[in-house]
């Protein structure tokens, strides 16, 4: 099975300030990790490679630096690493984020399952997950606690719900975002990380993935950060029940009277 | 300080402190209050690759030496002196192997203790058998193509949760040290038992029992080395892994130092932090000095151990001697600095203090060890 891991180097949680000017994260100066998330993609994948066989590929875009949490990556179990990086790209919202790990996925020749983590701690928008799945055609699971097996190109998952979870079965290729309850991420072992120290990183430019230069970073992004705040969480909870289109048309009221 | 590690080292350090400060710190009061042995961080050491750490390439090891050990070791030992001690323990039964075992031998036993798969134990001592080898009851006779061994082994480590046992017997009682011989005895092998857990006061995370030997018949293939040599082994093997307590020693204390001075940094009495008090700063100043004392001669130790040099055994019980002296005055001295807190369970002070304490009896008493440097320094002045 040919499983890819999209991971992200964020700042450490420990240490985040906002720039007051822009409304974005300071990077500046920050210690840098691999998005805790993806650490669990990465185990996830490792997994299912020790127990199924196949390669696992790990892809981030970012700047040069990102190839340190590639490393990290291999010296967890990753076989290959690829880095989408270009000056290019810089700005990018989730819509060109998407737009270019695609690229680069095709680039790369297709996969059998591909693996994000729920989101990034930075942005915490959950989109590039299901964002990469529609732009790649294939169907997304999001928020899966556990994989429970992997046979005959389905793949059966645990879709963790506020009040349970769900149980899905998708057809491969498919997307996975994961959960931190999926499992415990291994410490990178000793042999691991001599094998990620000598590894040659594949570098994919905007010109090695064929991209739009409109499409990718700001002059691809549809949105700005306007204002940065913590919502109120309301918690309320309403059933709407009847028939599906009695339901529809009670939902649409709804949202035509919010808006 | 910095001891300018190479690259490759500063991994060994980092995996390591990972290890320690991820998954042993977080659970080490509970091993300890349950007597629980740790069996998952274990598996996660195995993981990361440590228990091959000093084995050879060839065997599935990293190739590393003695020295590659005392920098696991002492991160190890700065989160629990119970895991750490389960985890030396292994290569403690696995270097009779590496060292005097046959090929046909390395190749059976040492990929498995690499990959953490199987654990070993080293069985010496007895109840009439500890600093001196000689007292050794356990006897081992030739049976045709089979060693039968008849004797109970005491106190030995990894007792029960090993698969793989280097055991010391005598061949021939009459020839005192010169007729001991040691034997690789395998946890599946008839007529071989472990007594239960003994009760300890401290390292309750590691296990300790009997080994129970009746008419406990071995393949001829398992002795190690040649029939009486198994004192010499014993020598070698303890030789190289004082270094390794040793640098236990060295990690308690600096964990003893760390939650000494933070703690003394935020408890605040005649309206000042207690670190700003003289009788204070001077505990900890003294607890500072002799840690990175003891440090300096481990690493040296081990550095120069690692050239086998003739005098070996002496460096070795150096710094065996004065890491762990230092470990149990700097424990004792940060129960002290912390007062009626330190004394409490709830802060991890007390159970360095009550791990402290068998660093300086268990790999030989450090009476044994003096003996041993004299006896050195005897023969040096002639």
């Amino acid at each position: 099975m040919k499983i890819l891991v999209c991971v992200k180097q964020v700042p450490d949680a420990k240490d985040v300030r906002l720039d007051p000017k822009t409304n974005t994260l300071a990077r500046e100066g920050v210690q840098s990790i691999m998005n805790p998330y993806d650490r669990h993609a990465v185990e996830a994948a490792v997994r299912l490679k020790e127990a199924h066989g196949g390669t696992v590929t790990v892809l981030s875009m970012g700047p040069p630096q990102a190839a340190e949490v590639l490393r990290e990556a291999v010296s967890c179990g990753a076989d290959e690493a690829v880095l989408v990086s270009d000056r290019a790209f810089a700005g990018a919202d989730t819509w060109a984020t998407t737009y270019t790990l695609a690229g680069a996925v095709r680039k790369l020749g297709g996969f059998d399952l591909v693996l994000c983590g729920k989101q990034a701690i930075d942005g915490d928008t959950a989109q590039v997950g299901p964002g990469l799945a529609w732009r790649l055609g294939i169907p997304y699971v999001t928020c899966v606690r556990r994989i429970e097996g992997c046979e005959n190109g389905l793949l059966r998952a645990q879709r963790l719900m506020d009040d349970g979870y769900d149980e899905i079965e998708v057809e491969l290729p498919a997307l996975l975002t994961v959960v931190k309850e999926i499992n415990e991420p291994r410490i990178p072992s000793l042999k691991g990380k001599m094998k990620a120290k000598k590894l040659e990183i594949a570098t994919l430019s905007a010109a090695d993935i064929g991209a739009e230069p409109q499409c990718i970073g700001l002059a691809g992004s549809t949105t700005q950060v306007v204002r940065v705040f913590a919502p109120q969480m309301t918690g309320g909870k309403t059933m709407i029940t009847g028939t599906v289109d009695e339901i529809v048309d009670q939902l649409a009221a709804k949202l035509e009277a919010l808006r | 300080m910095d001891y300018f590690l190479t690259e490759e080292q500063q991994m060994i350090v980092d995996t390591a402190r990972q290890i320690t400060d991820e998954l042993i710190i977080p659970q080490r009061a509970e091993l300890d209050e349950k007597d629980e042995f740790p069996r998952e961080i274990l598996e996660s050491v195995a993981q990361a690759d440590l228990f091959g750490l000093y084995l050879p390439e060839q065997y599935g090891g990293f190739g590393g030496g003695c020295f590659e050990m005392v920098l696991a070791l002492e991160q190890l030992g700065r989160g629990c002196i119970g895991v750490a001690t389960a985890f030396a323990a292994s290569a403690l039964g696995a270097y009779p192997i590496l060292l005097a075992g046959s090929d046909e031998m390395k190749e059976k036993y040492l990929p498995e203790v690499a990959t953490g798969k199987k654990r070993a134990a080293f069985a010496l001592t007895e109840a009439n058998a500890g600093s001196d080898a000689s007292g050794i009851q356990t006897t081992a006779v030739l049976d045709g193509d089979h060693w039968v061994l008849n004797g109970t082994k005491q106190w030995i480590t990894n007792g029960g949760e090993a698969q793989i046992y280097s055991v010391v017997a005598m061949t021939d009682r009459s020839k005192g040290a010169r007729g001991a011989s040691m034997f690789v005895i395998e946890n599946t092998d008839p007529g071989f038992s472990c007594g239960p857990k003994e009760k300890k006061m401290g390292i309750r995370a590691s296990s300790t029992t009997e080994l129970i030997f009746k008419d406990c018949r071995i393949p001829k293939e398992r002795l190690i080395g040649k029939v009486g040599s198994g004192f010499i082994t014993v020598m070698k093997t303890l030789d190289l892994s004082r270094p390794g307590i040793a640098s236990l020693g060295v990690g308690l204390g600096q964990a003893a130092l760390d939650e000494a001075a933070s703690y003394a940094k935020q408890r605040v009495q005649f309206g000042k932090p207690i670190i700003s008090f003289q009788a204070v700063q001077h505990m900890l100043a003294d607890m500072a000095i002799q840690i990175e004392a003891s440090r300096a001669l481990v690493y040296a130790s081990a550095k120069h151990i690692a050239a086998h040099p003739k005098d070996m055994s002496k460096a070795s019980s150096m710094c065996k001697v004065m890491a762990t002296d230092m470990a149990m005055k700097v424990t004792t001295d940060a129960v002290q600095v912390m007062g009626g807190y330190g004394y409490m369970r709830e802060y991890p002070v007390e159970k360095m203090m009550r791990d402290a304490k068998i660093l300086q009896i268990y790999e030989g008493t450090n009476q044994i060890q003096r003996n041993v440097i004299g006896q050195e320094l005897n023969k040096e002045y002639t």
